[in-house]
């Protein structure tokens, strides 16, 4: 997990698989740097994920509820089809806004 | 149902390091029939689940055994099967449900939901306290020049 903070907020990126395995690691890293930062917007770029199943959606939606408590704004970001599919397949697109990504950077 | 061209299983612990060992070990089982790669994609996503669901659910304070069998028949059908020995599924139809989950707030309860959407069929039965075995089946495309022949 690379942090990058922007004017608008915290850009993140997740890196490599994002199963079971990884995502308990990254939630907690997720969770501690929405904690520590407060920031007014958060930007969750999944460009470097390799691959992900529901693991991922677990992740997304924390930090989404995590934001919405914050009262700032949230966007996942650079989602490769595979990922996508996942997301879709359960609803995630109507929560959580997607973009192509780059709007923090 | 026909006999399979090619079959083979898996035995492994329920660690979650072993997770990425299934779905890889599945996609290049699955590769002799030149899947296109979101089929391939859909194949390692549903194993993904039905295997992280016995890490977390079947062998929640334990390690126990998991196999994972891939059969291949005519018409490029490929069937998977997940078996545990854990600790069952007591309701199915909740497990089922979207967004029911057991596993507290890092898991989402989308795992069936993921693997029926991704998988053209897919069965459970469990016995608590015997275990649980996950069948599921997907159609690849029969692709000109690959001939889906094993």
């Amino acid at each position: 997990m690379r942090i990058e903070q922007k004017e608008q907020g915290l850009l993140v990126h997740l890196e490599g698989e994002l199963g079971h395995h990884e995502a308990l690691e990254a939630m907690r890293g997720l969770e501690d740097v929405i904690d520590s930062y407060t920031p007014a917007g958060l930007e969750l770029d999944f460009s470097g994920v390799t691959f992900m199943d529901s693991s991922g959606i677990a992740v997304v939606v924390q930090s989404a509820r995590q934001m919405r408590a914050l009262g700032g704004d949230m966007a996942v970001s650079g989602v490769s089809k595979q990922a996508m599919r996942v997301f879709s397949a359960a609803g995630i697109p109507k929560l959580v806004r997607f973009t192509e990504g780059g709007e923090n950077r | 149902m026909k006999q399979p061209q090619n079959a083979m299983t898996l035995r492994f612990d329920s660690r979650s390091v072993n997770e990425g060992f299934a779905r890889v070990s599945a996609a290049a089982f699955v590769a002799q029939l030149d899947p296109t790669l979101d089929e391939l994609n859909d194949l390692k996503t549903a194993v993904s689940e039905a295997v992280t669901n016995c890490i977390v659910h079947a062998y929640p304070d334990s390690v126990g055994q998991i196999t994972l069998t891939i059969r291949l028949f005519e018409n490029s059908l490929v069937e998977i099967v997940v078996k545990d020995r854990g600790r069952g599924i007591p309701d199915i139809d909740q497990a089922r449900q979207p967004l029911f989950t057991t596993g507290g707030k890092e898991r989402s309860g989308m795992g069936f939901t993921i693997m029926e959407s991704f998988m053209d069929n897919l069965t459970v039965r469990s016995a608590p306290g015997k275990g649980t075995t996950v069948r599921m089946k997907k159609h690849l495309s029969v692709r000109l020049g690959s001939g889906g022949a094993v």
